[in-house]
């Protein structure tokens, strides 16, 4: 006869050991964020410390200059904000459309699948690559020249997977029991998903596409090799100008052997991580203010 | 018009051959609905095997049967809402008012606003109570008075009195009797001929429970009702009629009889539905 309790002998319960591996683990953890803290919070107190006594007026609205005393970053800001307008206006729509039409119209089939999985491999391919995708494409074979729009379009397609696959996930997460509801009222699939699931999902395909914005902001390697210039002493005045970025501008300052162009790029940096933390904080919190329960 | 419905059982394309249906000796006039030789496929797997019957008009009708026995997919057989299953296959026919809703130039849409559906958990549109009345209407193109179609649709759902000084306020903060009785309003307000219920209590009190109840016999005077259930005694309460599904073995989801509840209740003639009434199985 097999014995239903096993005897209270048999067991070993090592409890010491037990709790010791959990401490352990932890300890692991504890030490893993805090190097990545530290790092952060040193790399930011040397940027701050070096860039602060920079960053003034004259700094926001000065051109580049050979002299440090007058050098500012007018036309990266300019050529920043344009860019990214740009590339806004072609990989928003662009991104959420397909977004759509992959999660509420595409019927399942290998061809599907296919392209879902190149969709989440584009947005692992390193951005040098999109740099001279755009450099045969937009500048040579349409005649951009290396022009802000050249830039736009190439940033573009650098974001649009990011969109797509986040608007896809916003769409997921609306239930189904919604697209039920309005189906069994005698609504169509565009109006299911015009006046229901896009509305829902709105908050996470915002933030997905502000995300997009700041990646697209951060980026440089594809706009060195379409050739944006690294010493404009103008404003873009048409999408069609030659143009220059704040990465791009740091980039070209940190290269230059005087030390007093090290500290303006430490000044241009923490514009650039300004604008950058704005636009991630906005992604949070408009997520939080228009998220809907269901 | 009168037809009697076939008894013939006809040979299924897996080869097992389902036991004829018992319909109780009645004759139904004038059916809403009616269902001719219908089978669904998910995929490779059946759903529902050669079932007849019909509906009778402003009559409640429950659909009985354990899980798995295919009264779900019967009732999204008739408005169409299984073809949003991506691999489904049906065969056989399902005549609305004599017209075959799957056959060629017969739009889902349209067949939908006619054939309202109530689902198992309450589903407002997270909008306010107004607004979820009014996107049918809308939608289908409605011209009349919109104040006037969301008081009737609330007064008929039996929800006015609880929610009229408060039409702005979002469907999801109703309780969840108040929600469904919304969902029930929001149906309604497209004047559908039929309107299917899910399991329409199985996530409500019992209180709310006896309220959709009440409410069930209310609109039955205007409406044709096809209510799934699990439980025995609430088909016993509200239908007028009840159909008993089964899969066994052989055959998934055959039609095993069709009456009067208080003839099947209380005078099954296939031995199954006897059991599954006296809690023998499912």
């Amino acid at each position: 006869m097999i014995e239903a309790v096993p005897a209270a002998t048999l067991f070993r319960p090592n409890l010491a050991m037990r709790r010791l591996k959990g401490a352990v683990f932890v300890l692991c953890g504890v030490t893993s964020i805090s190097v990545g803290l530290a790092t952060l919070t040193l790399l930011l107190a040397d940027v701050l410390q070096r860039g602060l006594g920079w960053l003034d007026w004259q700094f926001l609205t000065s051109f580049d200059s050979r002299f440090a005393a007058q050098a500012g970053i007018k036309a990266a800001l300019y050529g920043t904000a344009m860019m990214m307008v740009f590339t806004m206006l072609v990989a928003l729509p662009l991104g959420v459309m397909a977004g759509v039409y992959l999660e509420e119209y595409a019927p399942e089939s290998r061809l599907k699948h296919l392209i879902q999985v190149n969709i989440a491999n584009l947005a692992g391919v390193p951005s040098i690559i999109y740099g001279l995708l755009g450099l045969a494409v937009f500048v040579r074979g349409m005649g951009l020249g290396r022009s802000v729009l050249a830039g736009s379009f190439t940033m573009a397609l650098l974001v649009l997977p990011v969109i797509v696959v986040t608007t896809q996930e916003a769409i997921r997460a609306v239930p189904g029991s919604i697209r039920d509801a309005s189906y069994a009222l005698g609504a169509t699939r565009f109006q299911t998903v015009w006046h229901h699931v896009l509305p829902y999902a709105f908050p996470g395909i915002l933030t997905g596409n502000i995300l997009a914005a700041s990646r697209a902001i951060g980026e440089t390697a594809p706009l060195i090799t379409i050739g944006a210039l690294t010493f404009v002493p103008f404003v873009p005045e048409s999408p069609l100008d030659r143009f220059t970025v704040l990465p791009i501008l740091i980039f070209n300052w940190t290269s230059k052997p005087q030390a007093e162009f090290h500290d303006l790029a430490a000044a241009a940096i923490i514009v650039l991580l300004g604008v950058l933390l704005t636009l991630n904080a906005s992604a949070i919190i408009l997520r939080r203010r228009l998220r809907r329960r269901f | 018009m009168t037809t009697t419905i076939s008894t013939q059982a006809t040979a299924t394309l897996h080869g097992a051959t389902p036991a004829p249906t018992q319909y109780h000796d009645v004759v139904i006039t004038d059916p809403v609905i009616e269902v001719r030789n219908l089978s669904v496929w998910y995929g490779k797997t059946r759903a529902l095997t050669d079932v007849s019957l019909k509906f009778p008009r402003n009559k409640i009708t429950a659909l009985i049967g354990p899980s798995g026995c295919g009264k779900s997919t019967l009732l999204r057989s008739l408005n169409r809402m299984n073809d949003l299953i991506a691999g489904v296959r049906i065969e056989g026919a399902v005549l609305l008012d004599g017209v075959d809703i799957y056959s060629k130039g017969v739009d889902p849409v349209e067949v939908r606003r006619r054939v309202g559906m109530v689902f198992q958990k309450p589903n407002p549109f997270p909008r306010s109570i107004r607004d979820n009345i009014l996107f049918g209407a809308k939608i289908n193109g409605y011209r009349g008075d919109y104040n006037t179609l969301v008081e009737e649709a609330l007064r008929k759902a039996a929800l006015w009195d609880e929610v009229k000084d408060d039409l702005n306020k979002s469907g999801l903060a109703l309780s969840g009797g108040q929600q469904q009785r919304l969902c029930i309003a929001r149906a309604i307000a497209i004047a559908p001929e039929v309107i299917l219920m899910d399991e329409p209590c199985s996530a409500l009190d019992p209180i709310a429970t006896l309220k959709i109840e009440d409410l069930m016999r209310e609109l039955a005077r205007d409406y044709t009702i096809i209510i799934v259930t699990h439980n025995m005694q609430q088909a016993a309460r509200v239908s007028d009629y009840t159909a008993f599904l089964l899969s066994d073995e052989t055959v998934r989801g055959q039609l095993v009889e069709f009456g009067p509840t208080e003839a099947v209740m209380t005078n099954p003639r296939d031995k199954r539905t006897e059991d599954y009434l006296t809690g023998r199985f499912g």
